[in-house]
């Protein structure tokens, strides 16, 4: 029986209410919004902290909490109570979500000081906070979907924050309908979820999960898997990503690349149990990681604009953790130690490419950067920790965990083995080239911005957070991966010691020594191409493979062409029918309806006398009706 | 040697104390002077709602088949009828209180020097009080009756009052009084056709207990049985306005003052129907081969001509009374369904059809230019920006009488379909839906108007309700919109007291 903890309803009404109060005080709140909204921040951080020692120190078995919070549904034999989990798996995104989130915050205070709406920037903020965390704290598919839908809303209205400029608000509503694709998925996962179980929570759906048929099993697992590419940007719904950097910068960092895309690396990991029983769906999932792990590295190579390569990279990271979560029970434990650093990481990278935005005047383009290195020291030895981490050079985090993915890839035997594993090492070769060419092209080389303003170092209030997070892509790695603490601690949830192990094909030295030659080859190629004077605009005579990497792979023209043209025309097709037949038909009964009004007013003479004998001919006629029934 | 017969008190004690009022009313209005008589006759009405409202609540476990000898059964599903006619009755009694609806002197001559003095005088008889408590009484009787003599009386104890009723708006008065007029030779006609078929009910079973005359079937005067009930049909039908039996309906609606209209649309109909109900699904159970059919033919043509004709019409009061039609139809479903799910929903169907339409008419008598009310739709135009909120309560109505969900009237039409569909009627529910599409365009067209369509430069204006108004207007709007949001509140209990015994 699941232990209760009173705490855990905090966790979301504290944010959600001070995203109302902000929302709803308008102006009078300008002045302390953003304390409030930093100090509710940390302090959901601070629940984390209590609740993560308290689940430390109970016996294994004890760890995982709940609490109910009110009956949401009861119709019949369809129960679901709005109620919160905390376990293991849960306390890893609550300390990440919270813990990256207050440091974003802290950030944003000063980054975002000279915008208008500040205020309800931080409304967003912890409206995004309170939303995440109902994602991972629901302890059923339905609560979870809240959580999802919240998150999606936030991100909706947070990267069109500034939706005075309309391609902003394009690249909002363009990530809000990819979204939509991938949350139709998790809708149509629940609803089969509940047609196969009659039960839509975690716990219920597990007890039931090995006796269920697999074909279910591997519907309900793909429908995931769709709504997992959706959140997370994977292949094939992956092209909202780069557009979203329209955000503020603090947003890419806190949603678009720490938390909310890895939303789908949680659904994944938290549905194990469907997964495990559905090889299919498992595979597909292996698919849709290696490829997009690869397709976002190629982006990345191309991408002048420094937050969407990063965005890139995100994609291509992420892509990793899906894979890993496709290799069965030993791959969850890895995928989310990958989550974390990467949250680390990839938050102090994105801050440090704010910090250089908001000292070079909002400028992104990274042909017109060059040679900051030298007037922003603390941001460039940030940024350089987290391209350390990134690129998986030991002892970064990053190291760790995407050697542990590398690893596990290679030894799942066979042609799977093989194909994974040089998917995955490429895709760490490419992700050197390109993570060295931004170095090189934002730190190094001659400066080309053109204007006589030099670039001056940000603000503490900016720097301390990134400063912060930059230890974490120094050390979370090692000190999640060693004595296997985190594969131990998440045991309990997703039973990575089910599988036996066959034998290891490749030594975790042999890996890292393989890994660590890529690494060295993509750098040693970034260097060759980007070092001394470069353009300050991009070359125009580019191979086709630049062109095609320069335009995401065609990723827009192929939605284009498959589903924007063939639904437009479909939508004129379905109009023309709508007003030809159904319109048609609903007109010419609305005019029948008045004709026959109009005539059968006539009846309404007002003579008593025509009434009464309208009277005496209805009741002959019922005598006449019955006769002719009956006889 | 007779000996007295013996009357449970308790179970008559509702009607008893209505009826108990409603003569004391009659005293105070021969002998109180005219400063206090108003807020006397107010204070003794309410107080005897209450008061029958807390008897039936006291009672609502009991049932009894021999409350008054034979003639009075008191069950679950007749005290329900019974609470919501009292309910109904105490918010409408709010609205009639706005005494400047009704004439001061009724018996003055239309125009003559006679009613100028009076009014002038301010010498405002309130006899509408008793008036209103005897109807009240009337209609209690007429859902509890058990017998066909019983249930006459009660029809005429609560007919005579509304005749009357009906006559006593203050303005247009020759129109008002044509209505009671038409009213009162219709009803006494329709009567007559009441009486004559339970003389042909007597003649076929030899009895009139309603209970009895189940037990009379496969009598050999099947033909008696077979005009008695038509000839019954024709006056219950006439009272819920049941095409082809209807025509009194709009005429009367439009001509009577517009709270007594908003009070005889919902309380009438609940009696009526809890007569019908109780005729039916006890006397006439085991015949039902025989008036499912006609029921069937009266419930279609009911459903459609209602809608149909409600579209044409230029008068909001007609269109409700239109409307009024059309929902006597849906509810004839309930009637047809012969069934427990059937008994329940008419019950639902009821309860919320009667706030709404209260709400509704005392909305529409707020409506005004300086002659009094204005019911002329084309005069509604723009209202919505004259005065939103009004406009919005009367769309809120409006969309429940529709039965647009998170409406109470959704929810009524949806239970009482489902039990039509449940007992295999499902041409009917087809009728049903089909009706209600078109009768949803007569009402957004109301809606629309107010709020679609620029205002014409009108001195239409909606005054400020009396505080007695407002209370009435808002809980029965509340009450609308409850039912809608949760109606398990109300479902659960009209499943629990749908039960009519023998």
């Amino acid at each position: 029986m699941l232990q209760t903890s009173a705490n855990l309803v905090w966790f979301i009404a504290l944010p959600l209410f001070s995203s109302a109060l902000l929302l709803l005080a308008g102006k009078k709140a300008n002045s302390w919004g953003h304390v409030l909204a930093t100090t509710v921040s940390a302090s959901t951080f601070t629940i984390g902290i209590i609740e993560f020692l308290a689940m430390q120190a109970r016996p294994e078995e004890n760890r995982a909490v709940g609490q109910k919070l009110f009956t949401w549904i009861s119709v019949g034999a369809f129960n679901v109570d709005a109620s919160l989990l905390l376990d293991q798996l849960s306390i890893c995104f609550v300390l990440l979500i919270t813990g990256v989130g207050t440091l974003i915050h802290i950030y944003s205070i000063s980054y975002m000081s000279h915008d208008l709406d500040r205020r309800r920037f931080f409304a967003y903020l912890n409206l995004f906070i309170a939303a995440m965390l109902l994602l991972v704290l629901g302890d059923s598919y339905l609560n979870l979907y809240v959580g999802w839908e919240g998150v999606g809303l936030a991100s909706y209205l947070l990267i069109g924050f500034w939706n005075q400029k309309p391609a902003y608000a394009t690249a909002a509503k363009k990530a809000f309908v990819a979204n939509r694709v991938g949350d139709v998925g998790l809708s149509l996962a629940i609803m089969i979820a509940f047609a196969t179980f009659g039960d839509v929570s975690f716990s219920g759906i597990k007890a039931q999960a090995e006796s269920a048929s697999t074909t279910q099993l591997t519907a309900i697992g793909l429908m995931l898997l769709l709504a997992a590419c959706g959140k997370s940007a994977q292949f094939p719904l992956q092209s909202w990503l780069g557009d979203a950097m329209a955000g503020p910068t603090p947003v890419s960092a806190l949603i678009h690349a720490a938390t909310m895309v890895t939303a789908g690396v949680y659904l994944i990991t938290r549905s194990s149990f469907i997964f495990d029983e559905a090889p299919i769906a498992q595979i597909m999932v292996l698919v849709v990681g290696a490829v997009t792990l690869l397709f976002g590295a190629i982006i990345g190579t191309a991408k002048d604009d420094i937050k969407k390569a990063l965005a890139a990279s995100t994609m291509s990271q992420i892509g990793y953790m899906i894979l890993a979560t496709g290799l069965g029970p030993i791959g969850y434990a890895f995928a989310i130690m990958h989550l974390l650093t990467h949250g680390f990481f990839k938050a102090s990278m994105f801050l440090g490419a704010g910090s250089v935005m908001h000292g070079m005047k909002d400028e992104v383009n990274m042909r017109k950067y060059g040679g900051i290195g030298k007037f922003m020291p603390i941001t460039a030895l940030t940024f350089g920790l987290g391209y350390l981490a990134i690129i998986g050079v030991p002892p970064f985090a990053g190291f760790y965990s995407k050697d542990k993915i590398i690893e596990t890839a290679l030894n799942a035997g066979g042609i799977k083995g093989i194909a994974l594993g040089i998917a995955t090492l490429l895709g760490a070769a490419i992700t050197a080239f390109y993570m060295t060419r931004v170095v090189i092209l934002t730190f190094f080389g001659n400066e080309r911005w053109g204007h006589k303003d030099e670039p001056h170092e940000s603000p503490a209030l900016m720097l301390i957070p990134i400063s912060l997070l930059s230890l974490g892509s120094i050390a979370s790695g090692y000190l999640l991966y060693q004595g296997k603490s985190l594969v131990n601690w998440l045991e309990p949830v997703v039973n990575p010691l089910k599988e036996h192990h066959a034998e290891e094909l490749f030594s975790p030295n042999a890996v890292s020594a393989m890994t660590l030659t890529v690494v060295a080859i993509g750098i040693f190629l970034a260097v060759r191409k980007y070092r001394g004077n470069q353009l300050d605009s991009a070359p125009e005579k580019v191979s086709i493979f630049t062109t095609a990497a320069r335009k995401d792979l065609f990723q827009d023209s192929l939605n284009e062409k498959a589903f924007m043209l063939p639904g437009q025309s479909l939508i004129k097709r379905l109009l023309q029918i709508d007003l030809l037949v159904i319109d048609g038909f609903v007109r010419s009964v609305g005019a029948v309806s008045v004709g026959a009004g109009t005539k059968l007013r006539a009846l309404q003479s007002g003579y008593v006398r025509s009434y009464a004998l309208m009277m005496v001919v209805g009741a002959l006629a019922l005598i006449a009706t019955v006769w002719i029934v009956t006889a | 040697m007779l000996s007295a017969p013996s009357l449970s008190y308790m179970l008559l004690s509702p009607m008893l104390i209505i009826f108990g009022a409603a003569v004391l009313g009659v005293l105070i209005e021969a002998f109180l002077g005219k400063t206090h008589r108003a807020a006397v006759q107010l204070t003794i009405s309410i107080g005897a709602l209450l008061l029958a409202l807390l008897q039936l609540w006291q009672i609502k476990d009991m049932t009894s088949t021999t409350a008054a000898v034979n003639s009075v059964t008191i069950d679950r599903a007749g005290i329900f009828f019974q609470f919501i006619i009292v309910a109904l009755a105490l918010v409408a009694i709010l609205l009639i209180a706005d005494q400047d609806n009704f004439v001061a002197q009724a018996s003055a001559v239309p125009g003559s020097t006679e009613e100028k003095i009076a009014t002038q005088q301010r010498v405002q008889q309130t006899e509408i009080f008793p008036l209103v408590l005897f109807a009240v009484g009337g209609m209690m009787l007429f859902t509890v009756a058990s017998d066909l003599i019983t249930l006459f009386v009660a029809l005429e104890v609560f007919s005579l009052p509304l005749y009357l009723l009906a006559g006593l708006s203050r303005r247009r008065r020759l129109l008002s009084q044509e209505a009671a007029l038409k009213y009162f030779l219709l009803g006494a006609y329709a009567s007559a056709f009441f009486l004559f078929g339970s003389a042909f009910i007597y003649g076929y079973a030899g009895t009139v207990s309603i209970s009895a005359i189940s037990a009379a079937a496969g009598s050999a005067n099947d033909i008696f049985l077979f005009i008695g009930i038509i000839f019954m049909s024709v006056g219950l039908l006439f009272k819920v306005s049941a095409v082809p039996f209807h025509s009194w309906t709009p005429d009367v609606y439009q001509g009577a003052p517009t709270p007594i209209t908003g009070f005889m649309a919902a309380c009438t109909k609940v009696a009526a129907f809890g007569a019908i109900l109780r005729i039916f699904y006890v006397g006439f159970a085991d015949a039902q081969s025989l008036w499912q059919p006609i029921i069937s033919v009266i419930a279609i043509i009911t459903m459609i001509f209602g809608s149909v004709v409600a579209i044409a019409q230029r008068d909001v009061k007609r269109m409700l009374a239109y409307s009024s039609i059309a929902h006597a139809g849906f509810l004839l479903l309930g009637v047809i369904s012969l069934s427990k799910e059937g008994l329940a929903a008419s019950l639902f169907y009821l309860f919320s059809y009667g706030f709404t339409t209260i709400a509704a008419f005392g909305i529409i008598s707020l409506v005004r230019d300086s002659t009094g009310e204005v019911s002329d739709l084309n005069r509604w135009v723009g209202l919505g920006k004259k005065s939103p909120l009004v406009a919005a309560v009367f769309s809120f109505l409006l969309l429940g009488f529709a039965g647009i969900p998170l409406t109470s009237g959704f929810i009524g039409k949806f239970a009482i379909f489902s039990a039509a569909y449940q007992s295999a009627n499902i041409s009917l529910v087809v009728v049903g839906v089909l009706a209600s599409a078109i009768a949803a365009f007569f009402y957004i067209r109301v809606i629309i108007m107010m709020f679609f369509t620029d205002p014409v430069n009108d001195s239409v204006s909606v005054i400020i309700p009396s505080i007695r108004s407002r209370i009435a207007i808002i809980c029965a709007t509340l009450i609308s919109l409850l039912l809608g949001v949760f109606p398990s509140l109300l479902l659960n209990a009209s499943n629990s007291f749908a039960n009519l015994i023998k």
